[in-house]
């Protein structure tokens, strides 16, 4: 089994994402620069948080662009997982890993603190471990991640059950307080139709050891790695 | 040839605009009497192009690749000569 976290010019996250994949759940990760591409198969692609590209023109729009997420979308296209975490979820959508866009908040500034999210779908290789309805505490860091779609594609997501995580209060009602930057029905992680891509504003990595406040969200990467484990993700065979 | 090409990107009708809204209310507060602002971002673009049509066609090519997200954005070119 092995993952990789993807780094781009910006990327901020990488080394704590690797470090909780590598060191809190012991898996073998590989760092990987966009230039160098995908040179061996993984079973789940990362795409951390942060910076690319200073955000110009679109927070993950020019990220979105590079050959690696090319690379990237065949790896998903293949069955493997895919996780963007905050800018990595705004790369994710700009390049049509799952539908909308997270774009900028509805106060517009830029927002890290801790929230609430509840659990919506935990038929998901990234969310076996939670309970349906359950609610897990978090970090969020963003100014660009207001969900939005068509109202069609909105819809066809909630038949279908990408919808993975809602914004909450502690005790899962959705209320307008709790909605922290205007996202449409709270939505701030999604999956695309075959659910081995989610792509979620909220950090996990920063909420998988108890010294860091909550390690409610370690659960996340433990779901994947049960899944690869399981063999339930596509993982071997790219272009086989 | 070489053209000069302007590339407008502003929001879909009916999307939120927070930093237009937080812009219009900073003029009000100035005692403008304005209803609606809205804004858009603006791209000049100078480049090489057998004619003005293939020129625009570029541009459109431009925002559909990178430069306009469909999910949020609409678009216009204007090729300047």
């Amino acid at each position: 089994m092995r993952f990789a976290v993807l780094r781009f010019g910006g990327s901020n996250c990488d080394l704590d994402t690797y470090r909780v994949l590598t060191e809190v759940c012991g898996v073998d990760t590989d760092l990987v620069w966009y230039k160098e591409g995908l040179k061996r198969t993984y079973d789940a692609v990362i795409i951390p948080g942060g910076f690319s590209y200073g955000d110009y023109l679109r927070a993950g729009a020019i990220a979105s662009r590079t050959p690696l997420m090319r690379e990237v979308r065949r790896h998903a296209k293949e069955g493997g997982l895919v996780l963007g975490i905050c800018n990595g979820a705004q790369i994710g959508t700009e390049c049509g890993l799952a539908p909308g866009a997270f774009t900028i908040n509805e106060y517009p500034k830029f927002i890290c603190r801790q929230v609430h999210i509840r659990v919506e779908n935990v038929l998901t290789p990234f969310t076996s471990r939670f309970r349906v309805g359950e609610v897990i505490r978090i970090p969020i860091a963003h100014k660009e991640g207001r969900y939005v779609a068509h109202p069609e594609a909105l819809e066809r997501m909630n038949a279908n059950g990408q919808v993975v995580f809602r914004f909450c209060d502690s005790k899962g009602e959705l209320t307008p307080e709790s909605n922290p930057n205007g996202s449409l029905e709270y939505i701030t992680g999604i999956a695309n139709e075959q659910k081995n891509v989610l792509l979620m504003m909220p950090h996990p990595e920063r909420a998988s050891e108890e010294i860091l406040g909550s390690r409610d969200a370690k659960r996340v990467f433990e779901s994947m790695i049960d899944a690869v484990g399981a063999g339930s993700a596509v993982t071997t065979g790219r272009g086989g | 040839m070489e053209f000069k090409v302007r590339i407008t990107i502003s929001l879909k009708e009916g999307m939120l605009d927070p930093e237009a809204r937080a812009i219009r209310h900073a003029l009000q507060n100035l005692g403008f009497q304005l209803s609606e602002l809205k804004s858009a971002r603006v791209f000049i673009v100078s480049l090489e192009a057998a004619s003005a049509s293939e020129a625009e066609r570029q541009a459109v090519q431009m925002c559909e690749r990178l430069l306009a997200n469909p999910v949020i954005h609409r678009f216009t070119v204007e090729v300047l000569g």
